[in-house]
């Protein structure tokens, strides 16, 4: 076990699928622990959550085009309204602006923890640039390249062949006036954490990765520099936060972006995947009112739990927040990535009454959740295998229907008792098996 | 092809070149140094390897005195140096990093091998061999443009890739050129009054000076197979600028730029093709009697001003087209 987990960690490091850390000078970039016992899967476990991800997702994207569009949700009394026109991720925008096939979160990663048998909770929904999935394609072939015999034993579901899907999807959502459409992938460069998964997006597709200067923007039409001039762009999968895609727009100081694309969006003439604003329905904020969403606009049961949550803003759970921040997990509702939150029971007291401070005057910028008895699988670590917290992200793809591949990123946290599984904050990766029968 | 991606690929196999070539000329100076020669003459072979890359002024901002330790520490290891072959070596894997998904999976991680191996080496620094190292250098150089030649689809790609090659290839040779020539007349005189040495010296120049000439080019065996004769200045100058089967004589770079550049063909390149032709032209109708009258020095600063002019506009061109609308 030790030599392989050497073996895989120099096959990484030269393959170069690393990731940068902020905020850390030292080694800028690292390969992501990756951890050779598979997380695994009955099929027919999977297929109930996938049911319950393909369900979440269409009333995620259903959310997200009533709110720029009737708000029925706001006017049946459901949703309130400053909620929704308060948040700072709700672009104004974006009102009235139709999209191809009303589909906004064209991908979506949803973390999931398990709790028991077929019991499935969600933790976040990530519809705005939501990463990893290049690791749940690394980490099979890594595991397919170290135990053969394993996959010839078993009939494990594959999972290479994401990129295609998200190909024909990016496709299905073209502008439509375009025949052929020409699809890109918009990186923020090669400084950006997740710069190997943009690169290796765009090679499995076979489209270009471009960058903000790659792209100009002339008579609301998107076109990038070749060395054959002008090329028009019809559908870009950017990996660059709303803030930064415009500096006409939004953020003037962003030398990321592409000036004058969001008037060619709203024009018609590019897609955007994910579509700008979708950060509105996956804000911790957002998070409580899911389920009732996907009954009011699916008429169905919801399928996956929420997490019971804490509204900080609310003054009665504030107090109770407040009462009981030893056994809650604090998070920011705009954070994301694992920071700025607190895990109350792994916290010392001077940490619990730090956060108590922040948390007391901005109460509105909280939200608080049980800890769950997070799921747990056995991990290789220095003492040798132990049981260790796990998470799930599997990617939902949504264009002309609604596909995802049977499995995901299961995430790790390598801490004895963490249960933080962040890159970020020092998580590892295993590979995720669903056997079929 | 996205212009900066041609950028990225033409300047990693620029910067490949320039590393390959600092090693050859590094290695040679530092076992020509080893020979018993004149003091005078010694500083003045470490001082025309900065010429060589324009870096006098840089150098002595940071070193009093030139010789062997310090111009190999420079030109090795020196970070604010561009071109020294850590530098060229970071730049190029900088470059290939970011269009790792132009080259294929073979190019990048033979690239990024370079440069984790290289990390280990500089960890070790104090203990390194220096003819050690400089074999290493042009040892994954040659192994860069092997896996390039081996495994890339023959496209647009490859032809960047070695539309960049040959232009720092073909600098690299004239400056060699130009400089070892402007040395030998400087030398020279400073020999001649000490009647003693003069012997010692001249055979010291007669053979020694081209030899590491031609060994920092990889041309010593060429040399020999293609003239079978002693070493003479003239016959050297030959066959670095005419010798059509030489792989880095000027003339070899400037016909295998051609049919490159009419690969990449653009609505704007036309001139550079011209430019291009009239270069190889002049090349061809000319012979090494004639360089000699107009002076090789001034033959190779003309041909040096052209090339640059050449990789000038091809860069606006292809790689950085400045206006949009």
């Amino acid at each position: 076990m030790g030599l392989k987990r050497a073996e895989a960690e120099l096959i990484f490091r030269r393959v170069g699928i690393t990731f940068a850390v902020y905020g850390d000078d030292l080694g800028s970039e690292r390969t992501i622990p990756f951890d050779q016992i598979p997380r695994i899967f009955s099929a027919q476990e999977w297929a109930q959550l996938e049911t319950g991800l393909r369900q979440r997702v269409q009333a995620l994207n259903r959310f997200i085009y009533d709110i720029y569009h009737e708000e029925t949700i706001i006017k049946a009394g459901i949703v309130p309204a400053e909620q929704i026109f308060n948040n700072a991720q709700y672009r104004p925008e974006m009102r009235n602006v139709d999209v191809p096939r009303d589909i906004y979160a064209q991908i979506a990663g949803i973390d999931i923890v398990r709790a028991g048998a077929g019991e499935f909770y969600v933790l976040e929904d990530n519809l705005r640039v939501p990463s990893g999935v290049s690791y749940m394609v690394e980490d099979r072939k890594m595991m397919m390249r170290l135990f053969p015999d394993l996959f010839q034993a078993q009939r494990i579901a594959p999972v290479e062949h994401y990129p295609d899907l998200l190909l024909e999807c990016l496709k299905s959502v073209k502008p439509s006036d375009v025949k052929k459409p020409n699809v890109v992938v918009l990186t923020p460069g090669m400084y950006n954490s997740a710069y190997f998964e943009h690169t290796y997006l765009a090679l499995q597709m076979g489209v270009e990765l471009v960058e903000g200067k790659d792209l100009y923007v002339k008579n609301e039409q998107v076109f990038m520099r070749t060395t054959h001039g002008p090329e028009r762009v019809d559908v870009i999968y950017r990996r660059i936060d709303d803030d930064f895609l415009d500096p006409l727009a939004f953020r003037s100081d962003s030398t990321l972006g592409v000036a004058g694309l969001l008037s060619a969006y709203r024009a018609g003439n590019v897609t955007l995947a994910n579509a700008i604003g979708t950060g509105i329905a996956d804000d911790k904020s957002i998070y409580p009112y899911v389920p009732a969403m996907i009954e009011f606009y699916l008429g169905e049961k919801p399928i996956l739990n929420n997490v019971p949550t804490f509204q900080c803003r609310k003054p009665e759970d504030l107090a109770y927040t407040l009462a009981h921040l030893s056994e809650l997990v604090v998070k920011e509702t705009h954070g994301a990535g694992g920071y700025g939150m607190l895990v109350g029971p792994a916290a010392s007291k001077a940490e619990i009454e730090n956060f108590r401070v922040h948390l007391k005057a901005n109460p509105e910028k909280y939200i608080a959740q049980p800890t769950l008895a997070l799921s747990t699988c056995p991990t290789f670590v220095e003492a040798g295998i132990a049981p260790r917290h796990i998470d799930l992200r599997p990617f939902v793809l949504s264009g002309k229907t609604v596909k995802m591949v049977p499995g995901g990123l299961t995430r790790v946290a390598l801490k004895e008792g963490s249960l933080v599984v962040n890159s970020s904050q020092g998580g590892g990766t295993k590979d995720t098996w669903v056997l079929e029968t | 092809m996205l212009s900066r991606t041609a950028d990225c690929l033409y300047w990693m196999a620029r910067y490949t070149e320039r590393a390959e070539n600092t090693a050859r000329m590094l290695d040679v100076s530092h076992q020509t140094a080893l020979l018993p020669q004149p003091e005078q003459f010694l500083e003045q072979s470490w001082k025309k390897l900065l010429t060589i890359s324009k870096l006098e002024d840089d150098f002595s901002k940071k070193y009093d005195t030139i010789n062997r330790h310090n111009v190999l520490d420079f030109m090795i290891y020196e970070n604010t140096n561009p071109s020294s072959i850590v530098s060229c070596l970071y730049s190029a894997r900088e470059n290939a990093r970011v269009i790792r998904g132009r080259i294929t999976s073979e190019v990048w991680e033979t690239q990024n091998t370079t440069w984790l191996e290289l990390q280990i080496i500089l960890v070790n620094r104090e203990r390194s061999d220096h003819s050690r190292f400089l074999e290493w250098v042009k040892h994954r150089c040659h192994l860069v443009r092997g896996v390039i030649q081996g495994t890339m689809l023959k496209n647009e790609a490859l032809y960047f890739l070695g539309i960049g090659t040959l232009i720092e290839r073909a600098d690299n040779t004239a400056r060699i050129l130009e400089t070892k020539y402007e040395i030998q007349e400087n030398v020279k005189p400073i020999q001649k009054n000490k009647g003693t040495e003069e012997e010692v010296s001249d055979s010291f120049f007669n053979f020694y000076h081209w030899a590491s000439l031609l060994r920092s080019v990889s041309g010593f065996e060429i040399y020999r197979q293609i003239y079978s004769d002693q070493i003479t200045p003239k016959q050297v100058a030959e066959l670095l600028i005419f010798n059509p089967q030489m792989p880095r004589s000027l003339v070899s770079c400037v016909n295998e730029l051609i049919p490159l550049m009419a690969a990449v063909r653009n609505q704007d390149s036309k001139e550079i093709e011209r430019l291009l032709g009239k270069l190889k032209a002049s090349l061809e109708y000319s012979d090494i009697d004639e360089v000699f009258k107009q002076g090789l020095e001034e033959f190779m600063e003309d041909f040096l001003e052209r090339i640059n002019h050449i990789a000038d506009d091809f860069s606006n061109t292809f790689l950085i087209p400045l206006a949009v609308a």
